[in-house]
């Protein structure tokens, strides 16, 4: 297989991997001599991809969860869902071709799915606006959460946005009142409600379809309160910190698992999820069907108390003994 | 001024009165810095941080907010005993830590945000106002905790709440813990209000980013304050197709008004008398127990 794209980090390995292919068309590569050496660099390459890929900077999982042959969210539609019914529209100004919404079953269950969709090829990149929602995109969402609320059909939300769209119109539109509204219908939807980041986790724009009962991440996706450039200009006032930037922020899934923020994080094939998306695409079908028939067994009540408790629960602060009873100091 | 208040006005400005210090800085005589009229300190002061010349609104701080909007000696404080953490041994150009101090330094132990309850003619009211001298009032673990408790609260005890917002967003650097806060206090806001109660949301200058895409941007009535500037991305990170300037006045809240984000704007020295006529409204059936008893 010829690659298109490969990452700095990877350099070594795509070399290999090149001469590797060179000598398996070598006419000559059935000789025994040529053979031992096809074998010893397949062993080589092994090794090599395992130093490589097992482990990788958090600034490398960036890269990789950006990766242009990474799967999109219209590979997961095609792979893991039947009887697919893309619906358009926020019924007030336009349809946000960077959120994707529809019915779909996944595993034989009916859900309402809703997602980021950064588009396949340039045409659609440009179209999707590279998966940056504008404040209607969100309205968008919201018309669909509500539709999962009203006909009883648990919601699987997909994440894979670098932000939401940072714009005139998406600020005269109101951007931060459609990402807030989104949340506050997250917040007490009646239904069952699954998260799948399947690539970026930018900040508020990936929050607003991330309110979730259960949020599934994959292994090389982050989830970033910014964006590795955006704090790096912040903070070092330079984008070319963005690695250290990345450091910090601690938005891989190892971070992200050990501060209870996501529930479950999916393996990806050595490389990323474009080296053998099969793969993932079954990972994440048998995760979301599991999950939507666990949480069906719960009242409407049970879920969204514990949704309440699962956000509540997090941020961590001290609380030293106040001066008055019942936390209360007058002053 | 007799000179002997003149003294102790001094002398609370050197010891670092956030009041004089954060105005206009300087002795008696100041320049305003957004009409450039030199005005008599005292003035500013006492015409609530509004510059008498060009009605430009200074910040305030939360003391004074308290001071301009509830009834005499009804404010008390709650959970000021909360203090923030580290989660992450976040090291930027300089750590967290550092900047947590330096934080500290300049406020008195109310982080981001100072929470509590009192009355507003007459009326039990829940209030927050945030700090922007506390990390720019950007939300990490104690505002997103001290929100969500004021609105629990005031759930508790069916009473309003009143928002006073000035932040510069989420924390980043409490990482993803401090986005979950808008998660956190969104859900609060949305548990309150179903319950029935108001919830009146003022925006001040400035207001983006985390806490306008959540708990700010939900009030049942959202008043901005002239001229504030107000909106989900920065200026700078605004893209510009071909490079065009932004439109004149954008994310302002006169702008805002026109396109529909906000109910109206208001006058701070109007701001208390609003506030009671819209509660007289919205709150009829709330508490008026709170604050009396306390």
């Amino acid at each position: 297989m010829t690659r298109r794209f490969y990452m700095d980090f990877e350099k070594p390995v795509v070399e290999l991997e090149h001469r590797l292919n060179t000598l398996k068309e070598d006419p000559l590569a059935h000789e025994p001599d040529i053979h031992k050496e096809i074998e010893w660099l397949e062993e080589q390459i092994e090794k090599l991809k395992l130093r490589t890929y097992s482990n990788l900077s958090p600034w490398q999982k960036v890269q990789i969860a950006r990766h242009p042959e990474r799967p999109r969210l219209a590979a997961y539609i095609k792979e893991i869902t039947s009887d697919w019914r893309e619906l358009h529209g926020d019924r007030a100004f336009r349809d946000d071709p960077a959120i994707v919404a529809g019915l779909a079953t996944i595993g034989g269950r009916q859900v309402v799915l809703v997602g980021h969709d950064r588009g396949s090829d340039t045409r659609d990149r440009i179209r999707r606006n590279f998966g940056s929602p504008h404040p209607e995109g969100y309205r968008k969402a919201i018309r669909f959460f509500r539709l999962a609320d009203k006909f009883n059909l648990p919601l699987v939300t997909i994440i894979d946005t670098p932000g939401a769209y940072a714009g005139v119109g998406a600020e005269e539109r109101g951007q931060a009142w459609a990402i807030a509204e989104s949340l506050r219908t997250l917040t007490d939807l009646r239904v069952p409600v699954i998260a799948v980041n399947i690539g970026e986790g930018g900040s508020g724009g990936a929050l607003a379809l991330g309110v979730a009962d259960h949020i599934i991440v994959l292994e090389h996706a982050y989830y970033s309160v910014i964006t590795p450039e955006g704090c790096a200009s912040i903070l070092w006032k330079s984008k070319e910190k963005a690695p250290a930037a990345a450091e910090v922020l601690g938005l891989t899934t190892t971070d992200l698992m050990k501060m209870g923020i996501i529930d479950e994080v999916i393996d990806e094939p050595l490389g990323g999820a474009h080296r053998e998306p099969g793969v993932v695409f079954r990972g994440v079908e048998s995760a979301i069907v599991r999950t939507v028939e666990r949480l069906l067994k719960k009242s409407t009540e049970e879920l969204t108390t514990e949704r309440y408790e699962r956000f509540r629960r997090l941020g961590v602060f001290m609380e030293p003994a106040a001066d008055t009873d019942a936390g209360e100091n007058a002053r | 001024m007799p000179l002997s208040d003149w003294l102790k006005h001094r002398r609370q400005q050197l010891a670092g009165d956030p009041a004089g210090k954060r105005t206009v800085p300087g002795g008696i005589w100041s320049k305003c810095a957004n009409c450039g009229e030199t005005i008599y300190q005292r003035d500013i002061l006492e015409n609530l941080h509004v510059c008498p010349e060009c009605d430009h609104h200074f910040p305030p701080s939360p003391d004074e907010w308290v001071a301009a909007l509830l009834d005499k000696d009804s404010w008390r404080q709650t959970n000021s005993n909360l203090t923030p953490e580290d989660p992450l041994g976040f090291i930027g150009r300089k750590s967290y830590k550092e900047s947590l101090a330096a934080a500290m330094a300049v406020t008195d132990g109310h982080e981001g945000i100072m929470t509590g309850h009192g009355r507003l003619a007459d009326r039990a009211v829940y209030l927050g106002v945030m700090d922007f001298r506390f990390i720019a009032g950007s939300m990490g673990a104690v505002v997103g905790e001290k929100v969500t408790r004021l609105f629990e609260s005031a759930k508790d005890e069916r009473s309003p709440v009143i928002m006073v917002a000035a932040s510069g967003g989420a924390r980043m650097q409490e990482g993803m813990l401090s986005l979950m806060q808008m998660a956190k206090t969104t859900a609060a806001v949305a548990r309150h209000s179903d319950a029935g109660l108001p919830y009146i949301s003022i925006l001040t200058n400035p207001t983006p980013g985390g806490v306008l895409a959540s708990f700010a941007s939900l009030g049942d009535i959202i008043i901005a304050e002239p001229r504030a500037h107000i909106g989900f991305a920065g200026p700078r990170i605004i893209q510009q197709p071909l490079g065009e300037e932004l439109p004149k006045g954008f994310q302002r809240a006169e702008a805002l008004l026109e396109h529909g984000m906000i109910d109206k704007i208001i006058h701070r020295r109007d701001l208390r008398n609003e506030l009671a006529g819209l509660l007289g409204y919205l709150a009829g059936e709330t508490s008026s127990k709170v604050g009396a008893t306390r």
